[in-house]
């Protein structure tokens, strides 16, 4: 299993039945593939719909039926079509049960950065910081660690996406849950040892009495 | 009022060089693209553009840019477009970032003749620079404007002859808002259809709105 799919499944985990979930772009998108079986998951796309399936066989695409990274997708049965300000009523408003982000940092506190880069790369922050501030639940689904440099740190050094602290961390060592007291390293992946997760941590961790291996 | 159709070149011409202009869509879906073409075609110059991204250098708004129609945006992300960030760094075209609910909501406040939006969103950030922090029942919000432009460009699915629209799936995005927010509304039809077809249930931005009526494509 690779480290897409170790964070993609354990993420999955943290579904539940009935509820509205966001998926950013890129590695959240995987989450979809992992509902657990008999399970109703509604999922928004920013750009203005609920509902929405796997991308359609060649030939049957619809040029006004696309998701925020402006792949084309199909509408389940059920599936509603809406403009930008309703969109982000529903993320802002509380009606988002979950979202799921990339993401570039995650500092002690649990604030997250993921829009911009200083000096190297701008990518805007889209519909982030609409989606960190308003949704009941953020999880942050990302590597640990960017060619070998940690991204878990003691305080942000790129632009935060929001002051609000994120709910859950998943990568593909580890899940971290930001708490008042600090980063709490809940799970480890299979065949990780505490001491590969601290080694990839450079913001501290606290470390409950048992750390079990995460359920994929 | 009944409207005669232009064709994307007149409704072109209806766009003063230096206006400040929403455009409608998503990485370009959603977005007029005859009339982008004809605003290339003609030569537009010095456009502040309102949008919610600048596309791909060949689609979408990313098409001005690439032509070197704009002077600056306002839009949520540039992430998919390398030619905006090489103009911005270059300082030939000025980006204002903002966060895409906030726009949404500072369009419609322009729409709806509100002084403004108090939304959570951009408190601890970068965006709340300079920006006044109001506080509602104990909880902070942002105060953003409202944003009007001298002219919005829509995309639609069906348009009758009152200039009522319809939209289609995720092509709906921003145009319904930025329909309000403009004194110019040139609305660019899929297809046009009789005064009477689309029930009046299922029109989402009246023709009272709309100034100008693009010809559906040949």
């Amino acid at each position: 299993m690779d480290a897409k799919e170790i964070i993609a499944r354990r993420v999955a985990r943290e579904l539940r039945d009935n509820t509205l979930v966001n998926l950013g772009i890129g590695l959240p998108t995987l989450v979809a593939r992992y509902v657990p079986e008999g399970m109703l998951v509604a999922f928004q796309s920013e750009n203005g719909i609920i509902g929405f399936g796997a991308r359609p066989p060649e030939g049957m695409e619809d040029p006004n039926l696309t998701d925020a990274g402006g792949g084309f997708i199909s509408a389940l049965p059920g599936a509603f079509a809406f403009d930008s300000a309703t969109s982000f009523a529903l993320i802002r408003g509380g009606h988002l049960d979950m979202t799921v982000l990339g993401g570039l940092q995650v500092d002690a506190k649990g604030r997250l950065a993921n829009w911009k880069v200083p000096g190297r790369m701008v990518a805007g922050m889209g519909g982030a910081m609409d989606l960190v501030a308003g949704a009941k639940r953020v999880v942050v689904a990302m590597q640990h660690a960017a060619k070998g440099e940690a991204k878990i740190v003691p305080e942000l050094t790129l632009p935060p996406t929001a002051a609000r602290p994120v709910s859950l961390v998943v990568t593909d060592l580890a899940v971290i849950e930001p708490t008042a007291d600090g980063l709490v390293l809940r799970e480890r992946a299979p065949g990780v040892a505490v001491e590969e997760i601290l080694a990839a941590t450079a913001a501290p961790l606290i470390l409950p009495d048992t750390i079990p291996e995460m359920p994929l | 009022m009944r409207r005669k159709a232009l064709t994307p070149a007149e409704a072109a011409a209806l766009v003063p060089d230096g206006a400040s202009v929403m455009i409608g869509g998503f990485l370009g879906v959603g977005s007029p693209r005859r009339v982008i073409d004809a605003l290339v075609a003609r030569g537009a110059k010095g456009l502040t553009v309102i949008g919610n991204d600048t596309g791909r250098p060949d689609l979408g708004i990313g098409k001005l840019v690439s032509a070197g129609c704009v002077a600056k945006v306002i839009v949520s992300h540039i992430g998919t477009n390398p030619v905006t960030q090489q103009k911005m760094l270059a300082g030939e075209m000025e980006v204002d970032l903002v966060p895409q609910g906030t726009l949404a909501e500072r369009i419609r406040a322009g729409g709806a003749g509100l002084g403004g939006v108090l939304t959570p969103t951009g408190l601890g950030t970068s965006v709340a620079e300079g920006k006044q922090v109001v506080t509602v029942d104990g909880r902070d919000f942002l105060l953003e404007t409202p944003l009007r432009a001298d002219v919005a460009l829509l995309h639609c699915y069906e348009a009758d002859y009152y200039a009522n629209l319809t939209y289609r799936l995720t092509a709906q995005n921003f145009n319904p808002v930025m329909a309000m927010a403009a004194d110019i509304v040139i609305a660019e039809p899929d297809e046009v259809v009789p005064i009477g077809v689309i029930p009046p249930d299922h029109v989402r931005t009246p023709g009272i709105l709309v100034t100008h009526l693009v010809e559906r494509p040949q």
